[in-house]
């Protein structure tokens, strides 16, 4: 018993130290999970530090640092002892869309397919409009888990609901279940899911295979080399927290908060909390908001700038 | 010997159909075969080019594959009930008609399931569905209730062919080949008509008959469940079950009333099928529409009168972007049988057949109606610029897959109907006598 809180401590320690590492952008070749360099990959121009085995710090570039997936199997457990949460604040987004391309890149996916979506809502005609980044909630009473008929989809004891597309039989009945539209399907093959170059893992959902669902995974393959969820990490205005509840920590990667405080402070909810589904993830309402909400449409691209042509706003204002 | 002199007439009556194969027919066959054929290549486009190639996207992850699947399986069920209960209650003008509807059963339901088969992305895992089964999941309730009804309404139908086949082994003047011969021997399972056969087999088919009518309307009410079961407005509701089973019968029985004109025309059975039969089922239909008109009120009006958001958009959709479906599915597909059937000069033979076909389209839009416009009215609002994301339009390899599985069901009709005679020769031979179902005597009386 003593024992597996020393270690909670040792671990809580380190999930901070991590995740503030992982907000500057560093990679610790140090940490405990085993890295490798493979070449093979394009390289992305930046170079981190790595320690090697021999003990020696080399500098490699980022995107040539690999590190093993875990099994199928493994994929199943969960990392023990945590439960994870995520915190947006939607006081803070505006509609960079940083967190949906790191998403997209991290996870080997095609434009058309986004794990992250960033919404354009209004409750009502008089309420004010906001920017809604939605991942998968990762529900502690999902449906989708609930309708699979092949136990493609599952809970695992740290929260995370991820998808096995080795099992998945693509019947897409998960995705009529789950009532955020979260979940997406390959309709195709597309080049990208060939980029990845590693064997495939639930946790890295990638490489993406055609004719099965995939979603938003909490990027547990990070996690376990102690970076943030590739869309926390690249969020240029801190709007994304991740953390574990029942360490009531969470951190955007530079500034790490206590989470029941920043939910009974800033009035956090989860979304359409009347369904039951217990989502993992929480919003901090758009109060004392940093900027105006049309910042949001500034610098994008056509395509997604037509998306909020048809909200109610987007009507009004002729965008 | 009046029962042996009205089986010789009735032999001869159908013995043309068995024996050969009008041009006109084999024109039909073969026309039957081309349109499967592009069904063929419509599919080989989907399984190579992948789900890419339908109108489906993100929202609308089930298009008409699965209207079509409910609306075969909601043929098949009809069949099933219509059979059963007109077995069961011996109702005298089942016979001629009785084993269009055992055809249907069947028929349908091996069509069917081939339908959510389309809507699979990896086929080549169909076998995990068993492997991994989840009983958890209503998918798996699916395929359980499914091949359990396959099951059912096989022995049915065999049982109700039974005699027929037995009969028509003993039926010498027969010009069969030699292996239909043989064939009909060996399926008969020696069966002579004694008395002690007779029994049994009643008995037998009587049990199957109560049985098809319990699994029908469990499967379909699993079918239903596959939609209510989930958060979505306007699946998420508590009528489901029975809506749905009302509604299957009711479009089943709009099939059953085209089959019997089509059979009566192309076999000239006019002297067997006659504008009783047409009057019987067209008032079955309206005793259906009228259920079917009051199961869909009740659920519009509870999901219009509170006016939930997600509800409301929903109606909202409805009542614009698909007005003239929803008008012709939910008031015209009521309306017409009421009032064709209702008035009694009205009544004719075609004037039915026409509201039978005015039945199935409604029908077949009414389901397209559960399915689409809820997946494109989700609680988060589809924002996107693909217009194929927002808006779900079957596309022609959808359509051709569509005309595929009708022109497999008349095909697979045309066959049956050529092995067996369409109508039960046997207990057309039979004299109407009061009787009552097995299920419902006791066990000395039939001693």
């Amino acid at each position: 018993m003593e024992e597996s809180n020393d270690k909670k401590k040792k671990s809580r320690r380190e999930f901070l130290k991590k995740g503030f590492l992982a907000g500057a952008g560093v990679v610790a070749g140090g940490s405990l999970i085993a890295a490798y360099v493979d070449k093979s990959a394009p390289e992305s121009g930046e170079k981190v530090k790595a320690l090697t085995t021999n003990g020696e710090i080399i500098e490699v570039d980022k995107a040539h640092i690999k590190t093993p997936r875990v099994s199928i199997e493994e994929s199943h457990k969960g990392i023990p002892g945590r439960k994870f949460v995520m915190v947006i604040d939607l006081a803070k987004c505006k509609n960079a869309r940083k967190c949906v391309e790191a998403c997209q890149k991290g996870h080997f996916l095609p434009k058309s397919q986004e794990f992250m979506k960033v919404y354009f809502l209004q409750d009502s005609d008089k309420s004010a409009p906001y920017w809604f980044p939605k991942p998968c909630y990762h529900c502690d009473n999902p449906l989708c888990v609930s309708v699979c008929p092949v136990g493609a989809t599952y809970k695992r004891s740290d929260g995370i609901v991820l998808i096995d597309n080795e099992r998945c039989i693509g019947c897409k009945f998960c995705m009529t279940g789950c009532p955020y539209s979260t979940r997406v399907f390959a309709w195709k093959h597309y080049p990208e899911y060939e980029k990845d170059g590693q064997p495939y893992s639930p946790e890295a959902s990638s490489p993406g295979k055609e004719g099965t669902v995939s979603k938003c995974d909490f990027c547990p393959d990070l996690i376990r080399m102690g970076k943030l969820p590739y869309c926390a990490q690249n969020c240029p205005m801190g709007v994304i927290y991740f953390g574990d509840i029942d360490e009531d920590t969470v951190t955007n990667g530079s500034e790490t908060l206590k989470f029941s405080e920043l939910i009974r402070d800033r009035a956090g909810y989860r979304y359409l909390e009347m369904l039951g589904t217990r989502p993992s993830v929480y919003y901090l309402p758009p109060v004392d908001r940093q900027f105006p909400v049309n910042r949001g449409f500034e610098d994008l691209e056509e395509s997604v700038k037509n998306r909020y042509k048809n909200t109610p706003y987007g009507k009004n204002h002729k965008l | 010997m009046e029962y042996q002199s009205t089986k010789e007439k009735l032999l001869q009556e159908v013995a043309p159909h068995l024996e050969r194969t009008t041009w006109v027919a084999r024109l039909w066959i073969f026309f039957l075969l081309a349109v499967i054929g592009i069904g063929v290549y419509a599919f080989i486009q989907q399984v190579t080019k992948g789900h890419i190639v339908t109108g489906m996207r993100d929202n609308v992850v089930w298009g008409i594959y699965i209207v079509n699947f409910i609306f075969f399986m909601g043929m098949s069920y009809a069949g099933a009930i219509i059979s059963g209960a007109l077995q069961l209650f011996r109702t005298e003008w089942r016979k001629p008609i009785i084993r269009m509807a055992e055809y249907l059963a069947i028929i349908s339901l091996l069509i069917g399931p081939g339908y959510i088969l389309l809507c699979i992305g990896r086929l080549d895992r169909l076998h995990y569905l068993v492997l991994f089964g989840r009983i958890q999941s209503p998918i798996t309730w699916d395929v359980i209730a499914i091949s359990t009804d396959i099951f059912g309404c096989l022995i049915f139908l065999y049982l109700s062919l039974l005699r027929d086949i037995a009969t028509l082994r003993d039926y010498t003047a027969l010009k069969v080949p030699a292996w239909k011969k043989k064939l009909y021997s060996i399926l008969a399972l020696g069966y002579t008509g004694a008395p002690e056969q007779e029994i049994r087999l009643k008995r037998a088919t009587d049990i199957m008959a109560a049985m098809v009518i319990a699994i029908a309307i469990i499967v379909y009410s699993v079918l239903a469940w596959i939609f209510s079961v989930t958060l979505q407005p306007g699946w998420h509701s508590t009528i489901f079950g029975p809506y749905f089973v009302i509604a299957a019968v009711y479009s089943g029985t709009g099939v059953l009333v085209i089959t019997m004109w089509v059979f009566r025309k192309a076999y000239h059975l006019d002297q067997y099928i006659t504008r009783k039969h047409f009057v019987a089922m067209g008032v079955l239909m309206v005793i259906l529409a009228a259920l079917f008109g009051y199961f869909t009120f009740s659920d519009y009006l509870t999901k219009w009168y509170g006016s939930e958001k997600n509800d409301e958009s929903l109606i909202r959709i409805l009542f614009s972007e698909y007005y003239w479906p929803f008008i012709f599915s939910n008031y015209i597909g009521v309306l017409i049988p009421l009032l064709v059937i209702g008035i009694p000069r009205l009544r004719t033979i075609n004037n039915i057949t026409f509201s039978a076909l005015v039945v199935i389209v409604a029908l077949w839009f009414n389901r397209y109606l559960i399915v689409v416009p809820t997946l494109e009215s989700p609680y988060l609002p589809i924002q996107d610029s693909r217009p194929e994301w927002l808006n779900y339009s079957a596309t022609w390899v959808e359509y051709a897959l569509l005309a595929a599985g009708i022109a497999l069901f008349c095909l697979m009709f045309t066959i049956a109907s050529k092995f067996v005679p369409v109508m039960n020769i046997s207990e057309m031979s039979e004299t109407p006598k009061p009787e009552e179902a097995v299920l419902f005597q006791s066990e000395e009386s039939l001693l």
